[in-house]
């Protein structure tokens, strides 16, 4: 299947989600007016990636900003996520990361952790 | 030509760093946020409470815009106004931020929101979390892509109770203004 590559816009983020070694990366910022619009694509390619996952999936999300409107659909993307981890298709695991001084995206993070049924690692980025 | 210096100096006065009145378009907020990035680098705003401030920008004027939406095929605004919005961004006491915005809604539409503010701001920081969570959970996007969670985010992340009003204009609709600290 083939990689998703969306580069970066003014408001939404770099995607790269690689189904051949399980990586999938979101990167930036996802402050669009329309996030339906925006992460389309992304759960289209989610839904055929569910068919057929890896072993192990690795989500890493390392966002700087994000608005509500996205923050509705990072949850739906977890939902898809945790579908594969709870068929026994494979094992997904989540690492969130944030900025040392960035408490929001530490707490964002937290708040996902708990609504979320996926293993979540929640780390500061070094240097 | 008076009254341009007049209201240059009370914008001087209320420290007014940027303010529009118009059609609230995608471009432009895009540019509105770009110019509100370097305008905070220049102020040499320390990173969190920079964070903080665009994170809550970007919830305040995407409120305004997708309520701006609703009266984009509609013809209730035609003998009132050509369905503009404003937004004012001022710097407040200290090293603080103020966000004031104002725009059109729909009288049914002005309930469901004047309880939920009420609501929001009698809770606290951990009843908020709670709201947030449930609405996040719970709720679906709408077609505009509104999760029904600006409001909470706004008042979570500012950590002051939400100041809004709302201006009767017609029988069907009213004026709303929202005012939000950044300290």
């Amino acid at each position: 299947m083939d990689k998703l590559i969306i580069e970066p816009g003014i408001k939404t983020p770099h995607i790269v989600f690689d189904a051949a070694n399980g990586s999938l990366e979101i990167k930036g910022k996802s402050i669009p007016e329309n996030s339906i619009e925006f992460y389309k694509p992304v759960y289209d390619w989610l839904d055929t990636y569910t068919t057929q996952p890896k072993d192990q999936t690795l989500l890493t999300v390392q966002l700087e900003y994000f608005n509500t409107s996205s923050s509705k659909c990072l949850l739906d993307l977890f939902r898809k996520l945790e579908n594969i981890h709870s068929s026994g298709k494979g094992k997904v695991n989540v690492k969130w990361l944030y900025e040392e001084d960035d408490e929001d995206i530490m707490e964002a993070g937290d708040d996902y952790q708990t609504i979320v049924k996926l293993p979540f690692s929640i780390e500061k980025i070094s240097g | 030509m008076n009254h341009t210096f007049s209201l240059f100096q009370s914008m001087e006065r209320d420290k007014i760093i940027l303010s529009f009145k118009g059609d609230i378009t995608q471009d432009l907020l895009a540019s509105v946020y770009q110019i509100m990035e370097s305008r905070m680098d220049q102020d040499k705003t320390d990173s969190k409470r920079k964070k903080r401030f665009y994170h809550i920008l970007v919830e305040c004027l995407q409120n305004v815009y997708h309520h701006m939406e609703d009266f984009r095929n509609v013809h209730e605004l035609d003998e009132i106004s050509d369905g503009s919005a404003i937004f004012i961004i001022a710097k407040a006491k200290g090293e603080g931020y103020r966000i004031i915005t104002g725009n059109y809604i729909k009288k049914d539409e002005s309930e469901d929101l004047k309880s939920k503010l009420e609501k929001i701001n009698s809770m606290n920081t951990d009843e908020l979390r709670t709201y947030y969570l449930e609405t996040l959970s719970t709720t679906e996007l709408s077609q505009k892509g509104g999760a029904g969670l600006g409001m909470i985010d706004i008042a979570r992340k500012s950590g002051h109770k939400i100041v809004y009003s709302f201006d009767g204009v017609s029988d069907t609709v009213n004026f709303f203004t929202l005012e939000v600290t950044i300290n």
